[in-house]
């Protein structure tokens, strides 16, 4: 299908995939839902924007190849793959079951679509850079996206695959980072990450810009600038969330990393979610 | 600084005088892979360097990596043949070899080079999960297994095959010399999952080549037979023991040697069948911890066999290793021709 060229908004897409998200941790009555619902803006954006694929073919040869660093996101890039057309409505209610293809943490080998296995954090970034290099060795247009948490600044890994995304130039590689400020133990701030985000990457020559990721059009402009940057480097997209962004009573909760939802809240998630359903 | 501390390496520490080689020169520490062959013997020069240009004229999704290593794993060969398939990553081996899995998954084979210790305890991680669980063609090749330097314990990798022997999907290879490193490169490029390497690089010893040997992916095989002494070993340990039985051939001692390249997945079959021969005394000798390696893979599949024999095992002591010279370090260990043949005599 090539980029969208549906009138579906934006807005839209990622309310659908913020209440796809929300249906899945119904089923499991836990998950990442704190994630996928700060993260579904980004998605939106890069699924029904930015991204080149073909919802049928998987894995055709000329899709860009978006790789998730962040197995526990699986919940939000399967919410977003299910908008796409990837991945049937009908598996929602599988998500997290034995014999599942969206199992809890994202591995390539169980859900068409999931370029990567992730949730050993920090290799993400190292693989987008080898894929990167085997699409300029075939002369693919293609671009490589590695979604990855600002937790994952802390590790090593993550930092060597930023000069090596320099030493290759590789302007084929865009880095997107989810930072919504919060790691197992707490802030990420208080750890390895930094506000401003931006001027580490710029150090080692990336073209890095620093958004609010939850905000419609600063995140369509940045994707579009990262695109058409000129210059042979790779590029960074720091995107600012909140944890939980569309349903205030769990925005409002202290600890989010793995927010805690009873049981009658998933109903309760989806009616404030509906309440403001955008339109198409 | 207690004085235990202080000779918790060298606990037997005496003053000693140079030692020198038999030619009156001095045992340096760098006198390292051309040690490992007796004297005399016909080496070849970089044969996994050779063997991979040679693949990569037909083959053109090879391509090489190394973290800052290619000149000391022989991929240097690679890199001057073809450049523009040669990536330096830099000394940064988790990089390097998720890279190498980005790379496969484009379609590429790649050949990623580094020390054994770097790839087994720096990378683990990044082999286990963006490689061997998505049984990608990478093919992990690393220098300086096991004692094969004099620098301690940094460089020696005698823990790698406990290490990766673990990691399901990946085969554990042990190559004995320049005839059957040149075979096993052009093997491991066909064969379609992930695979690490122990690799004898420079002037590497040729041996094999008189037994008519060739290399077969996961298959153990005779090189000599014997009635009294059942050797199975791996690497350079083979060359080992054929010297070995050369020797206690003429102390009235027939040895039969199995050699061990593919450690996984290990070749049960043909190793119990031998043992099960009975009569004589199974010995396992690898360039290797007595713990997880070849040793206990074998002593493990007779157990599940049901085959019970005498057993005992030739490697290297669970323990941090001196510094010093090779020829020194092997005599100490217990795995060079000498050490080996007073073993056998000791333990019939």
């Amino acid at each position: 299908m090539g980029r969208d060229t549906s009138n579906v908004s934006l807005a839209r897409r990622a309310y659908a995939i913020r209440r796809n998200a929300l249906l899945m941790g119904e089923v499991q009555g836990q998950g990442y839902i704190g994630q996928a619902l700060g993260a579904a803006d980004v998605l939106a954006v890069s699924y029904f924007h930015a991204l080149n694929y073909r919802a049928d073919d998987p894995k055709w040869e000329g899709r860009d190849r978006f790789l998730l660093s962040i197995g526990h996101y699986a919940i939000a890039l399967y919410a977003a793959m299910i908008e796409a057309g990837i991945l049937p409505d009908a598996e929602i209610e599988t998500y997290g079951m034995d014999d599942s293809r969206m199992p809890m943490s994202g591995m390539a080998a169980y859900t068409p679509g999931m370029e990567i296995t992730g949730g050993s954090l920090g290799h993400g970034l190292g693989i987008a850079v080898g894929m990167a290099l085997g699409l300029k060795r075939k002369n693919n247009p293609a671009f490589v996206y590695n979604m990855m948490s600002d937790g994952e600044l802390g590790e090593g890994s993550t930092w060597e695959a930023v000069m090596s995304g320099v030493q290759w130039k590789l302007d084929n590689l865009i880095a997107i980072v989810d930072f919504n400020d919060q790691q197992a133990d707490g802030k990420t701030t208080d750890a390895l990450a930094q506000v401003p985000e931006a001027g580490r990457w710029e150090g080692f020559g990336w073209f890095a810009q620093e958004i609010d990721g939850n905000d419609m059009d600063v995140l369509v402009a940045a994707f579009d600038a990262a695109r058409a940057h000129p210059d042979p480097v790779p590029r960074v997209i720091i995107c600012q969330t909140k944890m939980c962004k569309g349903v205030p009573f769990l925005e409002d909760r202290e600890i989010t990393h793995f927010v805690r939802v009873e049981p009658d809240e998933w109903a309760r998630a989806l009616t404030i979610l509906d309440e403001d359903r955008p339109d198409e | 600084m207690n004085d235990a501390s202080l000779s918790r390496r060298k606990s037997k520490y005496t003053p000693r005088t140079v030692p020198v080689s038999e030619d009156g020169s001095k045992l340096t520490t760098s006198a390292m892979i051309a040690s490992l062959d007796a004297e005399g013997r016909e080496t070849v020069a970089a044969p996994f360097g050779h063997a991979l240009v040679d693949l990569a004229k037909t083959r053109d999704d090879i391509v090489g990596l190394t973290a800052d290593l290619s000149k000391y794993t022989d991929l240097h060969v690679f890199a001057k043949a073809y450049p523009d398939r040669f990536y330096q990553m830099g000394m940064a081996e988790q990089v390097m070899i998720s890279a190498a899995a980005g790379l496969a998954r484009e379609g590429f084979t790649p050949f990623a080079t580094t020390y054994a210790v770097f790839a087994s305890r720096r990378a683990y991680d990044f082999i286990c999960m963006a490689i061997a669980e998505e049984n990608l063609p990478v093919k992990i090749v690393c220098a300086l297994p096991g004692l094969t330097t004099g620098y301690g314990p940094s460089h020696q990798a005698t823990d790698d095959i406990a290490i990766m022997r673990a990691m399901p999907n990946l085969t554990v290879l042990d190559p004995c010399d320049a005839t059957e490193i040149d075979q096993v490169t052009r093997a491991i490029a066909d064969h379609p999952g992930p695979v690490y390497m122990r690799l004898l690089r420079g002037n590497v010893p040729d041996v094999l080549g008189e037994y008519g040997y060739k290399f077969k992916l996961g298959k153990a095989q005779m090189i000599r037979d014997g009635r009294d002494v059942l050797f199975v070993s791996s690497g350079f340990m083979t060359m080992r023991v054929l010297d070995a039985a050369k020797r206690l051939q003429a102390d009235g001692v027939d040895c039969a040697v199995l050699h061990v390249p593919t450690i996984k997945p290990l070749d049960l079959e043909t190793i119990a069948a031998e043992a099960a021969k009975g009569g004589r005394l199974v010995v396992t000798a690898e360039n290797h911890s007595i713990t997880g390696g070849l040793g206990e893979a074998v002593a493990a599949a007779l157990m599940r066999a049901g085959v019970h024999v005498p057993f005992r095992q030739i490697a290297l002591p669970d323990a941090f290793l001196d510094a010093g010279a090779l020829p020194t370090l092997h005599d100490q260990y217990g795995i060079s021709v000498d050490a080996v043949t007073a073993s056998v005599k000791a333990w019939l």
